[in-house]
C-alpha cells in the first residue's frame, strides 16, 4: 500500500499521476473458502473487516456486496457524527466510534475530513428543555461532552439560527462540541484500502442469493458468483438485512423505510456546525464543498424503491426555511434516498443469532453512520470471540424477547 | 406521493392516509415469551407484495388492508380488514 | 456585438442593468447572458476548484460557468444563477462570484498553478496530519474558503411563495415543437392540458432558428400561429417559466412556476396529477474534451447559434468549427450567414458525409477532415486554436498543429437526450448504439417521450412523434443512422490530454477520470464521487455523458456496459421557499389554543407551547415576576379557589352497548363495576406494556362513557382505541366520537370551589357529588357535564361545557368566585400543585420505558382481569423486577432545587447513575424545593440519600422520600 502524503503525491505528479495503483484490490470472484465472510460493503461491513484483519488476525477474510462498496447508506447519509444518546448503553457505543473517528485518518491513512464542528440540538419547549437537560446531565456523568446553552448562546454559535421564530421558538440548545461531520465515501474507501492491504478479499457485484448450514450452524453462502464456505458469517446489509436473514430461515424485529436527504447548491461558509431539531424535523450542516447538506424524515411506510415522496422533502425545507429564513432563496440541487432497517427501540442489534456462526449487525435506523468505526470495532470482537464485545452485549437480539430494551426514542422522542 | 384507494372512499392522496404496519398479525391468546415477541416484534419486511394495514386517517378514520409492492410502490389491491387477501 | 436587426429582442424597450458594479444596457427578450454578450463581456465566471477564467458555454439550463449572484435588495439576493437563465429586468444588479479581489484578476487562480498537486481525490492523501485536528483546525477552514460558489443570502427573504393543485389529462413538458405538436393534438382529442415550459415563451429549438422552415412555413411563422391557437385554446394552459422538477409515481409531478410579481410573490408549486405524461424535454449538445477546452470562447456549436438567432448577438467575430456531429455545420454556417468569419472547420471525422463536405468549400471555408484540436491560445479570451491531424488513435497529434486565429471556437460533439424526467419516473434508459446515446426505454407509467428527448433530433419527426403522443398513439421513428463520432471515440483521443475538461463547472478534467479508474474506481457512480464529475449545479447536464465516455474509454470498456449514474431529483435547482410554501411563521404548523386564550391574553398570561397547543403558563400581574405568580396563584388554589383552562385535554366519547367491555380490554383498570355517575383514573398501555397515556374514565350511562387523555396524547390515543375497535375486536357494539375541541373544561380547584360553584350549580346535588364523581346538569345556566376531580389535592372540579359557552361560564365564574379569591391559574401552578400532591404527568415523570408499577400505580390494574391491552407484555421478565426505577420524592438537604434531568447516584462520586429527577420546583406552598424522580429500587429506600448531579460537576445530596408532599391522607381531596 502507498502510504498517502503530500510528498507522495508530489511524487505522483511528477510521473503524470499515472504510476497511482487500485486503492483496494477488487478480484472478481471469491475464493470457495474463507475462514470469516462479511455480507455487506458499506462502512460497517468494511470496518469490521478491517478490525478482524488487523486485530483478530481471523485468517482469510472476504467482504461480499451486492453491488459498489459505500453505495448503500454510507453514501447517502448526512455524516453527522455525535454520541451524545440518553442510555449509558448507546453512549458507550456511539462514544467509543467517535473516540475512533477522532484518529481515523491517521490510523487509515486516508483522509476521511472528521471535522468536529459541534452538534446543536434544539430544545423548542419546557418538555425539550427537559429531555435535553436529561440528556446534558446522563452523558456528562458517562464522560460525553454535552453542555446546555441558553437561547443566546446558541445564536452565538449558530448565527444563521432564528431563535425567536413565531411557531417554536428556541429555549435551549444541547451542544456536543465533539461531534461533527465527516466525508462518507471516504470511510468506505479508506476502509476498504486498508483491509485489502491487510489481505481482505472485496469483492464487488456480488450478490448473497443463500446461505447453507449444518447441524453446528451456517456453512457457507450461495452468491451470483458461486458458493462460498465459511463457518463464520457477519450480516451487516443496512436496509437489506430482513432479506439475507431470510435465507437463514430467521425472521427479524426490522421494518426497512426510505429516508431521503437533499444539500443545496454550493456556497461559501455560511453555517459553522449541525443543528438538529427533533421537534421541528431537521438537521443541517454545510459540507466542506459549501453544500448545505440536509437531512428528512422516513417515508411512512416500508420501502425498498430508495425514493421517497417529495412531500417528505417539502416538510424538512418547511423546518429549515423557519429556523434559518435566510436560506428560503437557497436552492436544492440534488435530494436522494437510502434504505434503512429500523427495529422496534430505535437502536441497533449487534451480536450473535440463533444459528452458530451467523452474526448480524443491523437496525441502525436512521443514524448508523456515526457509529462506523465503533460498530466495526465490536462487530468483529464479537465474530472473533463468538461472543458478544461488553459494549456490544445489551444490543443483542434477544431483548425483545425479554423486553429489555434501548429505548432511546420513546425515552427523549429522539428521531435520529 | 401514492394515491391510494380507500374501499370506503376511493383514491385519494397519501397524505389523507397513516400507515398501520404488516397486516394479517394475529394477536395470540396466550404466547411464550418467545411467541410474544414474534407478534410484538418480528415481521417480513419482504422486498416485493407485502400486506400491511392503512388507515384512512384524515377522511372516513378506517382501517384497511393493501397489498404493495415494495420495490415499485405499487398497490396491486385493497380490502377491508377480516376480508382474504386477493390473490 | 449586437446586429443591427433580427432575434426576439423588442428593441423598443431598452434596459439597463448592472454586472461587478458597471452599467450596461440590452433590451426585453434578452437574458443576462445574451445582454452581456452583446456589450462584449466574454469572461462570466471562476470555476470552483482552480479558479479558471470561465465564459459562457451554453446558453440555457445546460450552463455550468456563467453563474451570477443576482440582488434585487434586502433579503432578495441569491446565488449560482446560471446568467443564461436570467430574463433581463429594468435596474437587475449581478455580480460574478468565487473570485477576489476581482473577476479579471482573481488571486485564487494560484490554484491552478498548483493544479498538478491537486489531481481528483487529492484531498483524501493529503492534509491527514499533523496530529488529531490537523484536518479540522487548519485544513479544512482553507479547503472551505476556497471552495463554495456564490455567497448565501445574508437576510430573511421578505418574497413569498404560492402553491396550487391540478389536474388534467395530458401533461406536456417542454414546448418545444414536439411538445407543441403534442398539446394542440391531445386538446384536439378532447382532454385537459397543462403545457409547461421552462423558458419565457414557448418555441424551443424554433427560437434560435428563425431561418429554418418549418411544414412549408418560416419558423417564426409557424410558431406564432401555433403559440396563438395554444393560448386561445380552452382546454390547454400554458405555463412559461416553469420547470418540471420532479415525477413522481401515478403521473403525479412537480412543477415551479417563476412569478417574480410585484407583490412579493415570486414563485409557484404546482402539484399536478394527470392521467398521461408527454416529455418533450429536448436535448443538451455535448461538448468536446480536448486541451484548454474552458477558454472563454469555447462555446458548444448551438448555443452561439441561439445567441445570434434569438438574441441577435454575435459571440465573436471569427470563428473555428470543431464538429463530430452534423448539426454543427448548420449551425456554422448560419452564425456565417449572420457574418461571423468562419476560419476553418475540424471535423474529428476522417470522412465527413460528402454533402456537408461539399458545402464547405463552396462557402469559401477550409475543411480539416480527421482533425481535432492540441490546444488553444488566448488569456481570459479566446485568442486562437492549435488545428492538429488525428494520429490513428485519436489523438491530435501537436507535432503537426497549425495555428489558426479565431476568438470562437464552437464545439459539436453530438446529442445527449434530456431523459431526466423519464428516469425519475421509473423508466429505464436504454442504449441506443445508432444514436450513441441513452433514449428513453420502458416505462412504468402512462407517458410518452416525443421529439429530441427521445431521439428524434429532425424536425419533421418530432412533430410527427409530439403529434402522435399527444393523441396518445403509438409512433415508430423511421430507421436511423447517425454519421457522428460516437462519444466513446471523441474521449479516447482526450484521456492523454492536458486540461481538457469534462466537468466544467467542477473542474474535472479526462484526466481526473483516468486518475479515479487507474485508482480502482471502475463502477460509474464511484468515478463520479471520487472526481465529483457531474456533480456541480448543472448536474452533469452539458459534460455528464461524456464524463461516462471518459471513464470507459479509460477502462477500454464499452459505455453502455457502465451503465448511467442515477439521474436524482430535481431536475433543476428548486428554491426551499418553493418548496416551503406558505408554511411559514404561525403557518409552518398549526397552533391550537383553548377556548379561553383570548381573555387569558388579556389578562397578561404568559403562554407556552404544549404539543400542538398554546397554552396559558402563568398570569403575572403587572410588576411581578413569573415565578411571584405561580407561588401566588399555588397558594390561591390551596387556600381559596384557582380556576384553569384545562380544555386542552383530549376527550374521547365512548358510546354503544359493548363500551363497558370495549374499555375494560383497552385500559388496565377495572372497568365493568364502574357505575354509572362515576369515574376512575385509568392506564393504557402499549402491548409490550409500558405506559402509554393516562386520563380519567366517566361512566355517564350504562352504554356511555366520556373518556379523557393527556394533552398530546389525544390523537394518538384515539387512533390506538380505532385500531383495537375496528380491527381486533370488530364484533363489537361501540364508538368511538373526539369530543376534545367540543368540550371546554373549566377547572375550579380549592378549598372555596365548592361555595364558588355552588350557587351556578342546577340539578345536580353537589354536595352529595363525591371525589370521583360526575352529574350533568347545568352551570351558570349552561348545560354542563360537571365532575368532581382534582389534579392539584384539593376538592375540585372539572366543569365541562361546549367549548363556545366558555366566555359565558367564564365570566360567571369569576363574578361568583370573586368573594371567594378566585384566581386564574396557569400550567405552571397546575405543575406545582400536582407534584406537591405526587401526581404524575405521563411524558414527564414516566418515558416510553416505564410501566404503571414502576410510577406506584400498579394498583389501577384489575388483577383479575383475563386481558387488557399491555398485559402480556409486561409479564415478561425484564418488566419486573427489584431493579426497575420506581417513582421516589425527592427531599433535597438545604434550599436548593435540582434540575430536571439531572441524574440520581448513590454516592457523590459514583459514576453509574440510578435514575433521574423528572420533576423539581420551588413549592411555595411547603416552603423548600420538591422534586420526585425515577429510582432503582426506589420504594424500598425511604429515608436514604442519593445524590443528584448537577451541572458545575458536583453532585449535592437529597432525601428519599415518598411521593406524596401534601395532604397524604387525602382529607382535603374528600372534604
Amino acid at each position: 500500500m502507498t502510504r498517502f502524503s503530500w510528498a507522495a503525491l508530489a511524487r505522483g505528479a511528477l510521473r503524470g499521476h499515472r504510476a497511482w495503483t487500485p486503492q483496494w484490490r477488487s478480484p472478481d470472484r471469491p475464493q470457495p473458502d474463507y475462514d470469516a465472510v462479511i455480507v455487506g460493503g458499506g462502512g460497517h461491513g468494511l470496518a469490521t473487516a478491517y478490525y478482524l484483519a488487523k486485530e483478530y488476525r481471523l485468517g482469510r477474510i472476504a467482504v461480499l456486496e451486492k453491488g459498489w462498496i459505500g453505495g448503500g447508506n454510507t453514501g447517502r447519509n448526512t455524516t453527522i457524527i455525535r454520541s451524545n444518546y440518553l442510555f449509558p448503553e448507546s453512549a458507550a457505543l456511539y462514544d467509543h466510534a467517535v473516540q475512533l473517528w477522532e484518529g481515523l485518518s491517521a490510523e487509515l491513512n486516508y483522509n476521511v475530513m472528521f471535522s468536529p464542528r459541534g452538534v446543536l440540538m434544539l430544545a423548542h419547549s419546557h418538555h425539550d428543555v427537559q429531555s435535553g437537560l436529561r440528556h446534558v446531565h446522563a452523558n456528562r456523568l458517562a464522560g460525553v461532552d454535552n453542555e446546555w446553552l441558553t437561547p443566546a448562546e446558541a445564536k452565538a454559535f449558530c448565527p444563521p439560527l432564528d431563535i425567536a421564530t413565531p411557531r417554536w421558538p428556541v429555549f435551549g440548545a444541547a451542544l456536543q462540541r465533539r461531534g461533527g461531520v465527516a466525508r462518507h465515501d471516504a470511510v468506505a474507501w479508506g476502509y476498504a484500502r486498508a483491509a485489502s492491504a491487510l489481505g481482505v478479499d472485496i469483492i464487488e457485484g456480488c450478490e448473497v442469493t443463500g446461505i447453507t448450514r449444518d447441524a453446528a450452524g451456517v456453512t457457507g453462502l450461495e452468491t451470483s458468483k458461486g458458493p462460498v464456505r465459511a463457518r463464520r458469517i457477519g450480516v451487516v446489509a443496512a436496509g437489506s438485512t430482513s432479506l439475507v436473514m431470510a435465507m437463514a430461515g430467521l425472521r427479524m424485529p426490522l421494518e426497512s423505510f426510505p429516508l431521503q436527504a437533499l444539500v443545496s447548491e454550493p456556497v461559501k461558509p455560511v453555517f459553522p456546525c449541525v443543528v438538529m431539531s427533533n421537534t421541528v424535523h431537521a438537521y443541517i450542516s454545510q459540507s466542506d464543498k459549501g453544500e448545505l447538506v440536509i437531512g428528512a424524515g422516513t417515508d411512512q411506510y416500508p420501502s425498498y424503491s430508495q425514493a421517497g415522496g417529495v412531500q417528505i422533502l417539502g416538510h424538512t425545507l418547511e423546518a429549515i426555511c423557519e429556523l434559518f429564513p435566510i436560506f428560503r432563496r437557497m436552492r436544492m440541487l440534488r435530494a436522494w434516498g437510502g434504505i434503512v432497517d429500523v427495529t422496534p427501540d430505535r437502536s441497533p442489534i449487534i451480536g450473535l443469532t440463533p444459528v452458530p456462526g451467523l452474526f448480524v449487525n443491523c437496525g441502525w435506523g436512521t443514524g448508523g453512520f456515526k457509529a462506523t468505526p465503533g460498530s466495526g470495532h465490536v462487530f468483529a470482537a464479537t465474530i472473533a470471540r463468538g461472543e458478544p464485545h461488553p459494549i456490544a452485549a445489551p444490543f443483542s437480539l434477544d431483548r425483545f424477547t425479554t423486553g429489555q430494551l434501548i429505548d432511546e426514542a420513546a425515552a427523549a422522542a429522539v428521531a435520529h | 406521493m401514492l394515491l391510494i384507494r380507500c374501499p370506503w372512499c376511493g383514491e385519494r392522496p397519501e397524505i389523507e392516509f397513516r400507515h398501520a404496519g404488516e397486516a394479517h398479525l394475529a394477536r395470540p391468546a396466550a404466547a411464550t415469551d418467545a411467541e410474544w415477541a414474534a407478534y410484538l416484534y418480528e415481521r417480513a419486511n419482504p422486498r416485493g407484495w407485502a400486506r400491511e394495514r392503512w388507515r384512512h386517517a384524515h377522511g372516513c378514520g378506517r382501517f384497511f388492508n393493501a397489498r404493495r409492492h415494495t420495490l415499485t410502490d405499487c398497490i396491486a389491491a385493497t380490502y377491508a380488514p377480516g376480508e382474504e387477501p386477493p390473490p | 456585438m449586437r446586429l443591427p436587426e433580427g432575434g426576439r429582442i423588442d428593441r423598443s424597450q431598452p434596459l439597463r442593468f448592472t454586472f461587478d458594479g458597471r452599467a450596461y444596457r440590452g433590451f426585453a427578450g434578452d437574458t443576462l447572458a445574451s445582454a452581456l454578450l452583446a456589450n462584449g463581456i466574454t469572461l462570466f465566471g471562476r470555476s470552483f476548484k482552480y479558479h479558471r477564467p470561465r465564459g459562457l458555454l451554453a446558453a440555457g439550463a445546460e450552463e455550468p460557468n456563467a453563474l451570477v449572484e443576482l440582488d434585487r435588495g434586502p433579503g432578495r439576493r441569491e446565488p449560482n444563477i446560471p446568467a443564461t437563465l436570467v430574463p433581463l429586468e429594468e435596474g437587475l444588479v449581478a455580480r460574478s462570484q468565487n473570485r477576489w479581489p476581482s473577476l479579471r484578476a482573481d488571486l485564487a487562480s494560484v490554484a491552478g498553478l498548483a493544479a498538478p498537486l491537486l489531481p481528483a481525490g487529492f484531498y483524501y492523501k493529503t492534509f491527514i496530519g499533523p496530529g488529531r485536528e490537523a484536518w479540522h483546525r487548519r485544513w479544512e477552514p482553507l479547503i472551505r474558503r476556497m471552495a463554495g460558489l456564490g455567497r448565501a443570502p445574508a437576510a430573511p427573504d421578505p418574497d413569498h411563495y404560492a402553491n396550487r393543485f391540478a389536474h388534467c389529462e395530458v401533461l406536456v413538458v417542454g414546448a418545444g415543437p414536439a411538445g407543441i405538436a403534442a398539446a394542440l393534438a391531445a386538446a384536439e382529442a378532447g382532454g385537459r392540458v397543462i403545457l409547461c415550459e421552462a423558458g419565457t415563451e414557448p418555441g424551443g429549438q424554433l427560437l434560435a432558428t428563425p431561418e429554418a422552415m418549418v411544414e412549408g412555413q418560416p419558423a417564426s411563422d409557424w410558431l406564432a400561429a401555433r403559440v396563438a391557437a395554444i393560448r386561445a385554446h380552452p382546454r390547454i394552459r400554458l405555463l412559461t417559466r416553469t420547470t418540471t422538477f420532479h415525477y413522481g409515481l401515478q403521473n403525479y409531478l412537480c412543477l415551479a412556476e417563476a412569478l417574480d410579481r410585484p407583490d412579493g410573490l415570486r414563485e409557484r408549486l404546482w402539484q399536478v396529477r394527470t392521467a398521461r405524461v408527454v416529455l418533450a424535454t429536448g436535448a443538451y449538445e455535448r461538448p468536446i474534451p480536448f486541451a484548454g477546452n474552458d477558454r472563454p470562447g469555447v462555446m458548444l456549436a448551438e448555443a452561439a447559434r441561439a445567441y445570434a438567432g434569438r438574441w441577435a448577438v454575435l459571440p465573436g467575430r471569427r470563428a473555428v468549427l470543431l464538429a463530430a456531429h452534423d448539426s454543427g455545420y448548420a449551425a456554422a454556417f448560419a452564425l456565417a450567414d449572420r457574418g461571423v468569419g468562419l476560419a476553418a472547420i475540424l471535423d474529428l471525422r476522417a470522412t465527413p458525409p460528402p454533402d456537408l463536405a461539399a458545402q464547405a468549400p463552396a462557402r469559401g471555408i477550409r475543411l480539416l477532415a480527421g482533425h481535432g484540436v492540441a490546444g488553444t491560445r488566448g488569456g481570459t479570451r479566446l485568442t486562437g486554436v492549435l488545428a492538429a491531424p488525428l494520429r490513428a488513435d485519436g489523438v491530435p497529434d501537436a507535432t503537426r498543429a497549425e495555428a489558426i486565429p479565431c476568438d470562437l471556437l464552437l464545439m459539436a460533439g453530438g446529442w445527449t437526450p434530456d431523459i431526466q424526467l423519464f428516469s425519475q419516473s421509473r423508466g429505464r434508459a436504454r442504449w441506443d448504439a445508432a444514436l450513441d446515446a441513452f433514449l428513453p426505454g420502458e416505462s412504468v407509467q402512462d407517458l410518452a417521450c416525443a421529439g429530441a428527448c427521445n431521439g428524434s433530433l429532425d424536425l419533421a419527426e418530432a412533430l410527427a412523434e409530439g403529434a402522435a403522443a399527444g393523441r396518445g398513439e403509438a409512433w415508430a421513428p423511421p430507421p436511423r443512422r447517425s454519421t457522428a463520432l460516437p462519444a466513446r471515440a471523441i474521449a479516447a483521443g482526450a484521456l492523454g490530454a492536458r486540461k481538457a475538461f469534462v466537468d466544467f463547472q467542477n473542474d474535472v478534467t479526462t484526466a481526473d477520470i483516468a486518475l479515479a479508474v487507474r485508482e480502482g474506481f471502475r463502477s460509474i457512480e464511484h468515478v463520479k464521487r471520487y472526481t465529483t464529475t457531474g456533480m456541480a449545479t448543472d448536474q452533469g447536464k452539458a459534460g455528464g455523458l461524456m464524463g461516462l465516455a471518459v471513464a470507459a474509454a479509460a477502462q477500454g470498456v464499452d459505455l453502455p456496459e457502465l451503465g448511467l449514474t442515477t439521474f436524482r431529483p430535481p431536475t433543476m435547482p428548486v428554491n426551499f421557499g418553493t418548496l416551503a410554501g406558505r408554511h411559514r411563521g404561525p403557518l409552518f404548523e398549526p397552533l391550537r389554543t383553548a377556548p379561553l386564550h383570548g381573555w387569558a391574553g388579556a389578562r397578561g398570561a404568559e403562554f407556552e407551547p404544549v404539543g400542538p397547543w398554546l397554552r396559558a403558563r402563568a398570569f403575572p400581574r403587572t410588576g411581578e415576576s413569573a415565578e411571584a405568580a405561580v407561588a401566588r396563584e399555588c397558594r390561591a388554589v390551596r387556600e381559596a379557589a384557582g380556576l384553569l383552562d384545562a380544555s386542552t385535554l383530549g376527550k374521547i366519547e365512548v358510546v354503544g352497548p359493548d363500551a363497558a367491555e370495549f374499555l375494560e380490554r383497552c385500559y388496565v383498570n377495572a372497568l365493568h363495576r364502574l357505575q354509572p355517575g362515576r369515574c376512575r383514573y385509568a392506564l393504557l398501555l402499549r402491548e409490550d406494556g409500558f405506559l402509554y397515556d393516562d386520563g380519567v374514565i366517566a361512566r355517564l350511562a350504562p352504554d356511555r362513557f366520556h373518556v379523557t387523555t393527556t394533552t398530546g396524547g389525544a390523537a394518538r390515543v384515539l387512533h390506538l382505541l380505532e385500531d383495537y375497535r375496528q380491527t381486533e375486536w370488530p364484533d363489537l357494539q361501540v364508538w368511538l366520537t373526539s369530543t376534545t375541541e367540543h368540550w371546554a373544561v373549566l377547572a375550579v380547584q380549592g378549598p372555596a370551589s365548592r361555595a364558588v360553584l355552588a350557587p351556578l350549580v342546577e340539578g345536580i346535588d353537589l354536595a352529595a357529588l363525591p371525589h370521583m364523581g360526575v352529574a350533568e346538569g347545568r352551570v351558570a345556566g349552561i348545560p354542563a357535564r360537571l365532575f368532581r376531580l382534582s389534579f392539584t389535592g384539593e376538592l375540585g372540579y372539572e366543569v365541562n361545557v361546549t367549548a363556545g359557552q366558555a366566555e359565558a361560564l367564564r365570566a360567571a365564574l369569576f363574578e361568583a368566585g370573586a368573594p371567594h379569591g378566585l384566581t386564574p391559574y396557569g400550567t405552571e401552578a397546575m405543575h406545582v400543585l400536582r407534584a406537591e400532591k405526587g401526581y404524575v404527568i405521563v411524558g414527564q415523570d414516566s418515558d416510553g420505558t416505564v410501566t404503571p408499577d414502576d410510577l406506584g400505580l400498579g394498583w389501577c390494574i384489575g388483577r383479575a382481569k383475563r386481558d387488557f391491552i399491555g398485559k402480556r407484555g409486561l409479564e415478561r421478565a425484564g418488566m419486573q423486577g427489584p431493579g426497575r426505577r420506581q417513582l421516589v420524592g425527592l427531599a433535597p438537604d438545604g434550599d436548593w432545587l435540582p434540575e430536571e434531568g439531572a441524574q440520581l447516584l448513590p454516592a457523590a462520586e459514583a459514576r453509574a447513575a440510578e435514575g433521574h429527577v423528572t420533576s423539581a420546583y420551588r413549592s411555595a406552598w411547603l416552603g423548600r424545593p420538591i422534586a420526585l424522580g425515577l429510582l432503582a429500587g426506589g420504594r424500598g429506600r425511604m429515608g436514604e440519600r442519593v445524590f443528584a448531579t448537577r451541572r458545575d460537576g458536583t453532585p449535592a445530596p437529597l432525601r428519599i422520600v415518598p411521593p406524596v408532599f401534601h395532604d397524604p391522607e387525602g382529607k382535603r381531596l374528600h372534604g
